[in-house]
C-alpha cells in the first residue's frame, strides 16, 4: 500500500472518535448530561494518543519495527487536537465561558491546574512539529520535545486526581504511562530484547 | 411538633399549581410514549428493555410545595444516576438495577424510640396518603434535575415510632447485598452506605419518604423501594433503598464525609457561597440542558429551612 494511503487512513481513523462525537452531540445521543460526556470523552482521547504516541519508541526497541516512527508526528498532532478540544469544551461548555468559575477553577483545583499547566506545554511541542522548527532548534528540538514525558505524568495525575473515589480507570492509564516509561530504561530493554530475539529483525 | 406553612406560597398558587400539575401529567405521559415509539433501542438498551413493570399511583395530592419549573424527562432522570451500590458509571445503575425487583423488603427500626423492631414495606406504608411532590434536586457534582416524587412526609413516619427526647438525629442505612447490588462487590466507599439527618432536619415538612417517581413505583436505579428525598441537601444525602433507620445521640458517621471529610459534609447544605475543592458550586446545568443556571441557597428552598441552622458558621459546617 502506498505510504499517503496509509497516511490517510491513519489520519481518518484517529479523527473518527471527535467526528463520532459531534454527530452524537447534533443528534442528541449523548445522554442526560452532553457536556460531561463531551468533557470526558475529549480528555479520554487525549490521554489514549498521548500514551500512543509514547508507545511508539518502546515498540521501535522491542520489536525493531520502524514503521509506526512514521506516524508518531500524527500521533503527538492528534494528542494536541484532543487537548485542545477538550480545553475549549471546558471553556466553552463546561464553564459556559464564566470566567469567574474559571479563575477559580485554575488557582485552587489542583486537578484544574495540572491540567492547564499539561496544556500548556503541549502547545510549544505542537507549533514546533515542523520540518522547519526541527531543523532550525537541531538539538534543542529533542531537549524541547522530552517535554512529552512530563505532560504524560500532567495527563495522567490530571485524571487522577479528579476521580471522586472509583480510582480503577485512572490507575489503568497510569500503569500504562509507567510501563510505556519503564520501556526506554536501558538495561531493560536490552534484558527484554535479550531474552525474547526481535520479530521484525533485518 | 408544631409545623409552620411556609410563608412564601400564596393560596392562589395552590390552585393554580395543582391544575397545572394534571395537565404535566397528561403531558408527561404523552411525551413518554411518543419517545418510546420513536427511540430504537440502538442508544438506551438499559431503559429499553427495563423489564420489571411498574405499578403506577392514581389520584395522587397535589402539594404546595411544588415547583412550576420544567420537569426533567423520565428517561434522563432513571439512566442518570449516582447509586454507587450498582457501580461509579452514571449509566450503570440503570443498566444492572433495572432487572431487580426486591420483594420482601424489611426495615429495622432501632434506637431511642418506643416503638423499635421490624417492620414490612406494608407496614411503613400503610398508614400513609401518598401526595406528588415535584421538587429540584441538585447533585453536588453541580448538576439538577426536576422531579415529580411519590411520598409522604418523613416527619409522618418518624412519628409513629415514638422516638424519645434524647434522639438528637436519626441514622438511615442502605441495603447490603453484594449479590444484588454488584457495585458493593467492590470497597469504593465502606459499605453499607450511612446518611444521616438531625431531628429538626428529619421533622422539617418537606423531607420526603419517596416510593415512586413521576406518578409510578421506583425503579430499582432510583432508590426502591423506599428512600429519603431532601430537596435543600446535596443529592447524596437523599439516600436510596433504606433497610434501617436509627435514632441515636449523636451524630452519625455517614459515608460520603468518611470518605472524604475535607469534601462532603454532615450537612451538606446546598450552597453557592460554599465552593467544593472539585466542582464551584455557584452554577448547576440541567439534565438534559446545555447551559448553566446559578445555584441558589439552600437549592431555593431557605425560606424554608434556613431558619435551622440560624447562628451556625455555614462555611465551617458544610
Amino acid at each position: 500500500m502506498p505510504a499517503f494511503l496509509i497516511k490517510s487512513v491513519v489520519f481518518l481513523l484517529c479523527l473518527s472518535p471527535a467526528v463520532w462525537l459531534a454527530w452524537q452531540a447534533f443528534n442528541d445521543q449523548l445522554g442526560a448530561n452532553p457536556v460531561e460526556v463531551l468533557t470526558h470523552q475529549s480528555g479520554l482521547w487525549t490521554l489514549r494518543f498521548l500514551l500512543l504516541t509514547l508507545a511508539i519508541t518502546p515498540l521501535r526497541t522491542l520489536s525493531g519495527w520502524r514503521y509506526p516512527g512514521r506516524l508518531r508526528r500524527m500521533f503527538g498532532l492528534y494528542t494536541f487536537f484532543y487537548a485542545l478540544l477538550h480545553f475549549l469544551i471546558y471553556l466553552a461548555l463546561d464553564r459556559a465561558l464564566f470566567f469567574d468559575d474559571i479563575w477559580q477553577d485554575i488557582a485552587e483545583r489542583p486537578y484544574i491546574m495540572i491540567g492547564f499547566t499539561t496544556f500548556l506545554m503541549l502547545l510549544p511541542l505542537a507549533i514546533t512539529s515542523n520540518n522547519r522548527s526541527m531543523k532550525r532548534l537541531g538539538k534543542r528540538w529533542k531537549q524541547l520535545h522530552r517535554l512529552v514525558y512530563l505532560c504524560g505524568l500532567g495527563g495522567v495525575l490530571h485524571y487522577l486526581w479528579l476521580v471522586k473515589a472509583d480510582l480503577l480507570n485512572p490507575a489503568i492509564y497510569l500503569t500504562i504511562f509507567l510501563l510505556l516509561m519503564l520501556l526506554r530504561i536501558k538495561p531493560i530493554t536490552t534484558w527484554l530484547t535479550f531474552r525474547r530475539p526481535s520479530l521484525f529483525s533485518h | 411538633m408544631l409545623i409552620k406553612k411556609p410563608h412564601d406560597i400564596k393560596p392562589s398558587e395552590i390552585t393554580d399549581e395543582s391544575h397545572y400539575l394534571n395537565r404535566r401529567a397528561l403531558l408527561q405521559s404523552a411525551g413518554l410514549m411518543a419517545g418510546g415509539l420513536l427511540l430504537p433501542s440502538l442508544f438506551n438498551p438499559q431503559t429499553a428493555e427495563a423489564s420489571v413493570a411498574l405499578d403506577s399511583y392514581p389520584n395522587l395530592k397535589a402539594s404546595a410545595f411544588s415547583t412550576d419549573e420544567k420537569i426533567t424527562t423520565y428517561d434522563n432522570a432513571t439512566s442518570y444516576c449516582n447509586f454507587y451500590e450498582f457501580g461509579t458509571g452514571k449509566s450503570d445503575p440503570s443498566q444492572y438495577a433495572s432487572k431487580v425487583k426486591p420483594k420482601g423488603w424489611e426495615v429495622t427500626v432501632a434506637g431511642a424510640c418506643d416503638k423499635p423492631g421490624q417492620y414490612t414495606l406494608e407496614d411503613i406504608l400503610k398508614p400513609h396518603a401518598l401526595e406528588e411532590r415535584i421538587y429540584r434536586l441538585r447533585c453536588v457534582e453541580a448538576w439538577s434535575m426536576v422531579v415529580p416524587w411519590v411520598g409522604f412526609p418523613l416527619v409522618d413516619l418518624l412519628k409513629r415510632f415514638q422516638p424519645h427526647s434524647r434522639a438528637k438525629y436519626v441514622r438511615f442505612e442502605t441495603l447490603y447485598d453484594p449479590n444484588l447490588m454488584p457495585g458493593q462487590k467492590r470497597n469504593v466507599l465502606d459499605w453499607p452506605y450511612v446518611e444521616g439527618l438531625r431531628i429538626d432536619e428529619a421533622t422539617h415538612p418537606l423531607a420526603l419518604v419517596v416510593i415512586g417517581m413521576y406518578g409510578k413505583q421506583l425503579p430499582m436505579q432510583n432508590g426502591a423501594p423506599l428512600r429519603l428525598v431532601l430537596p435543600w441537601k446535596y443529592g447524596f444525602k437523599s439516600i436510596k433503598s433504606i433497610v434501617k433507620i436509627e435514632f441515636v445521640e449523636k451524630p452519625p458517621r455517614t459515608s460520603w464525609n468518611l470518605s472524604a471529610p475535607r469534601e462532603y459534609g454532615f450537612y451538606a447544605n446546598v450552597n453557592p457561597a460554599v465552593s467544593h475543592p472539585r466542582w464551584s458550586q455557584s452554577r448547576e446545568r440541567r439534565l438534559g440542558s446545555w447551559g448553566k443556571q446559578k445555584t441558589l441557597p439552600f437549592n431555593g428552598y431557605a425560606e424554608q429551612v434556613a431558619h435551622l441552622y440560624k447562628g451556625m458558621d455555614l462555611k465551617k459546617q458544610f
